[in-house]
C-alpha cells in the first residue's frame, strides 16, 4: 500500500505542473497591462517600465512562470489589487468552501447508495419507475434554483433556516448546522439525483455475476449478499465517478455559495474577476484545481483500498 | 427494352407497380423514428420545438416590448393584464421570458455548433490518424478536462468580458475536450471493423473512408451527447448569466431574471419562479430526449425488438 501511495501521488504532479502552465497561461492571455493598472494611465513611459521591471514582466514569459512557482511553492500568491495579500484572503474563505463541499459530497453519497440500491432491488416495477422519474426531474431543476425555492419556502415562509450566510462560530454549533443545511442540500440534490442512477446502474451488473449467485447458494440472507458482496463491487465505479464529479461540485458550488451569500471561494474570484484583479483570480483558480487534483488522488487511494487488485496490478 | 417485354408476353403479367417495394430506411432515420415513437422522445422533441418556436416569433409573441417598464406598476403580482407579474422596473415577466428564451437558445445552437464540430472533427483525426496527433490532441484535452468546465468558463469569460456570444464560445471551449474523447473512442472502435478494411482494399482513400464510412458509423451514439451538451450549454449559460457574467442587462436572459428577483424574494417570489420553471422543463425535455435517443439508437435493444 506505500508503495502504491507514493507512485500515485507522483503521478499527479504531471497534471499539477500542467494546470500551473494553464493558470498562467489563461491570465495572461486577459488583456490589460497590470503594470498599467499599477502606475495609472498618464505614467512616464521609463516609470512603467520600472514598475514592469520590478514586477518582472519584462522578463521572456518561461521565466516569469518559473518565478511564479517559485513565489507559490514559498506559500507567497501575491498581493491583491486591493492592498491585502492573496494568502489572507483565501485562508479567510478556504474553510467555508471545505466545509459547504464536505457537506454537499457526504449527504450526497448518504442519499444516493440508499436509494440507488432500493432502485435496483425494484427494478422494473412501478416503484422503480416513480423513482426515476423523480430523478429525472431533480435532475432538470438548475441548483441555483433549487437553492432560491428553499429559500423562499424555509427560510422566508416557515422561518426555519436562515436565508443566507454562514455561521462559523464555534460556541452555536446549532447555528452552524442550521446555516449549512439549505446550501448544502441544495447542492446535493442534483449529484444525487446523477448517483443514484449510477448506483443503480451498477447494482443491476453486478448482482447477475456469479460471485453474487454463489453467495446466495451459499444460503447467506438477501441484505447480507446485497449490502456485503453486490454493494461492495459495485462501490468502485460509483467512487470513481464520485472523483469526477467533485469537479462538477466544485462548479456548482461557486453558484450556490452566490445564491445563500456563503463565503467561500467562489464569491471572492467572481469579484476578482469582475475587478479585474488578477492575482486574486489566479490563486482562486489554483486553489480548486489543486483541490479537484487532491481529491482524484484521494479516490483513487480509496479505490486500491476497496480492491486489492487495482494496487497489486499497478505495482508489477 | 423490347425482348423483355416479347419473352413476357406469353406469361401471366404480374403488374410491378401493384407490388409495392418499400425503399428500406436507413439505420439513421429508423433510429429517430423509433426516438419520436417514444413518448418520452416526443415530450422532449416538443419541448425542444417549443423554445424554438419562441425564440423565433419572440416579437410576435410577446404581449409587451420586455424593455418597457410601467411605471407606477412595478412588482405587481400575476394579473389579466401581466400574467406572469412584474419585475421591479415594472416590465412585464411574460414578455422577458418570452424573449429569454433567444440567448438561451443562441448559447445552445453555437456551443453544439463549435464544441459538436470541433470535437467530433478532432476525436476523428485523433482516433483515426492515430499516432503523434492522437498523443498530442489527447494530452491537451486531459489538461483542459481537469478544469471544471465552470472554472474554464469563468476563465474564457475574464479573457473575453461578459456577454451572450462570450459565453458560447467558453462552455464550446470547456466542454469540447469531453465530445472529442467520446468521438475518438467510438472511432478506435468502428477503425478496425471488417467493413473498414474492405472499402480500404476496395482502393477508397484515408480521407473517404474516415469521413464517409467511419463517421457515419460513429455518429449515432453522439446523438445522445449532443442533446446532453445542449442542456448542459442552457445550464451553463444560464448559471454564467446568474453570476452576471453572461447576457447583460437590460435584456432579459433566464439566468438573470433569476439573479434579479433574489433581491424581491420576500415580496415578489414569483419574480423567480417563471425563468426558473422555463429552465427545468427546458432541461427535463432535453434530459428525456437524450433517454429516447440513447434508447433508439442502443443496438442491444434494436436487436431484442424493443
Amino acid at each position: 500500500m506505500g508503495v502504491y501511495l507514493i507512485r500515485r501521488v507522483l503521478q499527479g504532479i504531471p497534471v499539477i505542473v500542467l494546470s500551473t502552465i494553464m493558470v498562467f497561461v489563461v491570465i495572461h492571455l486577459i488583456p490589460g497591462d497590470p503594470a498599467q493598472v499599477l502606475a495609472g494611465a498618464d505614467a512616464s513611459a521609463s516609470y512603467l517600465a520600472s514598475i514592469r521591471h520590478s514586477m518582472g514582466l519584462d522578463q521572456p514569459l518561461p521565466v516569469q512562470y518559473l518565478i511564479w512557482v517559485k513565489h507559490i511553492l514559498r506559500g507567497d500568491l501575491g498581493v491583491s489589487t486591493q492592498g491585502q495579500t492573496v494568502a489572507f484572503l483565501l485562508e479567510a474563505r478556504v474553510p467555508a468552501t471545505l466545509e459547504l463541499a464536505g457537506a454537499a459530497m457526504a449527504l450526497s453519497l448518504l442519499i444516493s447508495i440508499p436509494l440507488g440500491v432500493l432502485a435496483a432491488a425494484v427494478n422494473g416495477t412501478k416503484a422503480d419507475w416513480l423513482i426515476s422519474t423523480i430523478q429525472s426531474i431533480w435532475l432538470a431543476i438548475p441548483n441555483f434554483f433549487l437553492g432560491i425555492l428553499f429559500v423562499i419556502l424555509f427560510a422566508l415562509i416557515l422561518r426555519w433556516l436562515p436565508p443566507g450566510g454562514r455561521t462559523a462560530d464555534g460556541r452555536d454549533i446549532g447555528g452552524s448546522v442550521k446555516s449549512l443545511i439549505l446550501p448544502s442540500v441544495s447542492l446535493a440534490l442534483g449529484l444525487s439525483a446523477f448517483l443514484s442512477r449510477f448506483v443503480k446502474f451498477n447494482m443491476l451488473e453486478v448482482l447477475y455475476d456469479d460471485f453474487v449467485r454463489t453467495a446466495r447458494a451459499k444460503g447467506l440472507r438477501s441484505r447480507r449478499v446485497i449490502f456485503g458482496h453486490a454493494l461492495r463491487n459495485a462501490m468502485l465505479p460509483v467512487i470513481t465517478i464520485l472523483g469526477l464529479q467533485f469537479a462538477g461540485l466544485l462548479g456548482g458550488q461557486v453558484v450556490i455559495e452566490t445564491v445563500f451569500s456563503w463565503p467561500g471561494i467562489g464569491g471572492l474570484l467572481l469579484d476578482a474577476i469582475g475587478g479585474r484583479d488578477y492575482p486574486v483570480v489566479e490563486a482562486g483558480l489554483l486553489f480548486l484545481v489543486l483541490l479537484i487534483i487532491a481529491v482524484n488522488i484521494l479516490v483513487d487511494l480509496t479505490y486500491g483500498f476497496i480492491d486489492p487488485r487495482t494496487r497489486l496490478s499497478d505495482a508489477r | 427494352m423490347a425482348v423483355h417485354a416479347d419473352s413476357t408476353a406469353s406469361l401471366p403479367v404480374v403488374p410491378v407497380a401493384a407490388v409495392k417495394v418499400r425503399k428500406p430506411r436507413g439505420p439513421l432515420a429508423m433510429g429517430f423514428i423509433r426516438t419520436a415513437a417514444n413518448p418520452v422522445g416526443m415530450f422532449g422533441m416538443i419541448i425542444l420545438a417549443v423554445l424554438v418556436l419562441t425564440a423565433l416569433f419572440a416579437p410576435v409573441l410577446a404581449p409587451y416590448d420586455p424593455l418597457l417598464q410601467h411605471p407606477g406598476l412595478e412588482l405587481s403580482g400575476p394579473s389579466r393584464t401581466f400574467p406572469l407579474g412584474t419585475d421591479e422596473l415594472g416590465r412585464d415577466i411574460l414578455s422577458r421570458l418570452i424573449y429569454g428564451a433567444r440567448p438561451s437558445l443562441l448559447v445552445a445552437v453555437m456551443v453544439v455548433a463549435m464544441a459538436g464540430g470541433l470535437g467530433i472533427f478532432s476525436g476523428l483525426l485523433a482516433g483515426f490518424l492515430g499516432g503523434w496527433i492522437d498523443t498530442v490532441l489527447m494530452r491537451l484535452f486531459d489538461a483542459l478536462l481537469a478544469f471544471p468546465a465552470i472554472l474554464l468558463g469563468f476563465a474564457v469569460v475574464a479573457i473575453l468580458g461578459p456577454g451572450t456570444t462570450q459565453v458560447a464560445y467558453a462552455i464550446a471551449f470547456a466542454t469540447l475536450p469531453g465530445l472529442a474523447r467520446v468521438t475518438r473512442a467510438l472511432v478506435l472502435r468502428e477503425r478496425n471493423r471488417d467493413y473498414i478494411l474492405a472499402a480500404r482494399s476496395m482502393g477508397a482513400s484515408g480521407g473517404r473512408v474516415m469521413f464517409k464510412h467511419v463517421l457515419p458509423n460513429s455518429l449515432p451514439p453522439l446523438f445522445v451527447n449532443l442533446a446532453l451538451l445542449m442542456g448542459f450549454s442552457i445550464l451553463a449559460e444560464a448559471a454564467l448569466a446568474f453570476l452576471g457574467l453572461g447576457t447583460r442587462p437590460p435584456l432579459p436572459s433566464w439566468g438573470a431574471m433569476l439573479n434579479e428577483s433574489r433581491t424581491y424574494l420576500r415580496v415578489a417570489p414569483w419574480l423567480a419562479i417563471s425563468p426558473g420553471a422555463a429552465l427545468a422543463f427546458l432541461l427535463l425535455g432535453l434530459n428525456y430526449l437524450a433517454d429516447a435517443l440513447r434508447d433508439a439508437f442502443d443496438p442491444r435493444r434494436i436487436n431484442a425488438g424493443l
